[in-house]
């Protein structure tokens, strides 16, 4: 396979139409480890974390059924040269189908739904596949005079044998806001905002009526031990 | 022509993620009184001084085969328990003091900062750490926590003069 450039799109620190990065965003330059001097990488450190068989199956933490639109939100970790990423924890957090967290810091202007949490892990097989169920989160307002998020589902990344650690989010075609939020705007290139957005994949939605589920396909690239960096 | 491949890039966790990320426990990778153990607490302030406090903030400490998590309170505080590492040799590089890994998360922060945690005992060590040397002189006592009781303090400042030294990840 011929070799491929990584192409890094990492937000600055600093993108003041997000204003709380104003008094948070470091501004001294950050010091380059030379990557030759670290050969060898603990192996995975996460096994106190408690992932269970069902922790992907967000539809059914509770006694009773979501309110929602059923969705398959599934995908790859892939290194830069394609190759899958196995053994990898993701950890995801998300809104309810109205827009409100479980998480108490949530301001509360949308109800709660008691049949579910928004809360799930899995651990990526062999070939770097994951996959949730869930309901698909919705837009919503962080506070008052504040501005209204796309929907997104939250994701943590962990890999300690690749040195992958890593938090982002993914957003879903066509929403409106993302073309607004400053968080996915902080982005410095429109092919960063598409690489987190996440397709419907019209073969693999449940149209039997057993589960009615529109499926998402949204793969992550992570950079590959061997991979040419390439700052942008 | 070498084909491009856009990596994921990072996000914000934003303010909600405490009932995903933090769990019983997080916080300790031993108990405070399993041999060896160290107490590592501090705050994360901005650059006016404030604390990046509760909600905003997530802390991981780790090293090696040990991990830990610890989300801010309203002080900016974070408080983890692990054990101190041996020094380790770097292949034709010299000898790492022992560090520990600090990564910090928050609202306002776009992508992590990573920074290490020096142990203030090790005063010939740091000396000749290889990583401690790519530091500017002036700057690296950010890096070497504060002995106070039984407790190791490491304080982070995001930005401003006593901005803590940050590495590229």
């Amino acid at each position: 396979m011929s070799p491929h450039t990584a192409i890094d799109v990492t937000p600055p620190f600093l993108f003041p139409d997000y204003q709380a990065t104003i008094r948070r965003a470091p501004e001294k330059r950050l010091v380059e480890l030379p990557k030759d001097w670290f050969h060898t990488m603990p192996g995975p450190v996460f096994g106190r974390i408690p992932v269970g068989p069902t922790d992907n199956d967000l539809l059914h933490q509770h006694t009773g059924d979501p309110i929602g639109l059923r969705v398959l939100f599934s995908g790859r970790v892939l290194d830069s040269n394609g190759r899958g990423v196995p053994d990898t924890l993701l950890e995801i957090w998300q809104t309810n189908a109205s827009g409100r967290y479980v998480d108490p810091a949530d301001p509360g202007f949308v109800p709660l739904d008691p049949n579910f949490t928004g809360a799930g892990r899995t651990i990526t097989d062999s070939l770097g596949r994951y996959w949730f169920k869930t309901v698909k989160p919705a837009p919503y307002l962080g506070a008052r005079g504040s501005w209204f998020r796309p929907a997104h589902i939250h994701v943590s990344l962990f890999n300690p044998g690749l040195g992958l650690r890593l938090i982002t989010q993914c957003y879903f075609e066509g929403d409106p806001f993302i073309r607004t939020d400053p968080i996915v705007q902080s982005i410095p290139d429109p092919r960063g905002i598409e690489r987190l957005t996440a397709k419907v994949n019209l073969a693999k939605c449940d149209t039997t009526g057993e589960e009615a589920t529109v499926a998402y396909d949204w793969d992550i690239v992570v950079r590959g031990r061997d991979a040419t960096p390439m700052e942008q | 022509m070498e084909e491009e491949v856009v990596l994921s890039p990072s996000q914000t966790p934003g303010p909600m993620f405490g009932y995903a990320l933090v769990f019983d426990g997080s916080e300790r990778a031993v108990e405070p009184d399993a041999p060896g153990a160290v107490v590592v607490a501090g705050r994360i302030l901005d650059g006016d001084g404030a604390p990046v406090g509760y909600p905003d903030c997530l802390v991981e400490v780790w090293r090696g085969d040990e991990w830990t998590r610890s989300r801010t309170d309203e002080d900016g505080a974070y408080r983890v328990v692990l054990t101190k590492p041996q020094p380790a040799t770097l292949e034709g590089v010299g000898v790492e003091a022992p560090y520990l890994n600090v990564s910090v998360f928050a609202r306002g922060l776009l992508r992590a900062v990573e920074t290490r945690l020096y142990f203030p005992d090790e005063e010939a060590a740091n000396a000749a750490d290889p990583v401690l040397q790519l530091v500017p002189a002036e700057r690296r006592h950010t890096l070497v926590a504060v002995r106070d009781g039984d407790v190791l303090r490491f304080d982070v400042h995001l930005q401003g003069d006593r901005e803590t030294v940050f590495f590229a990840s």
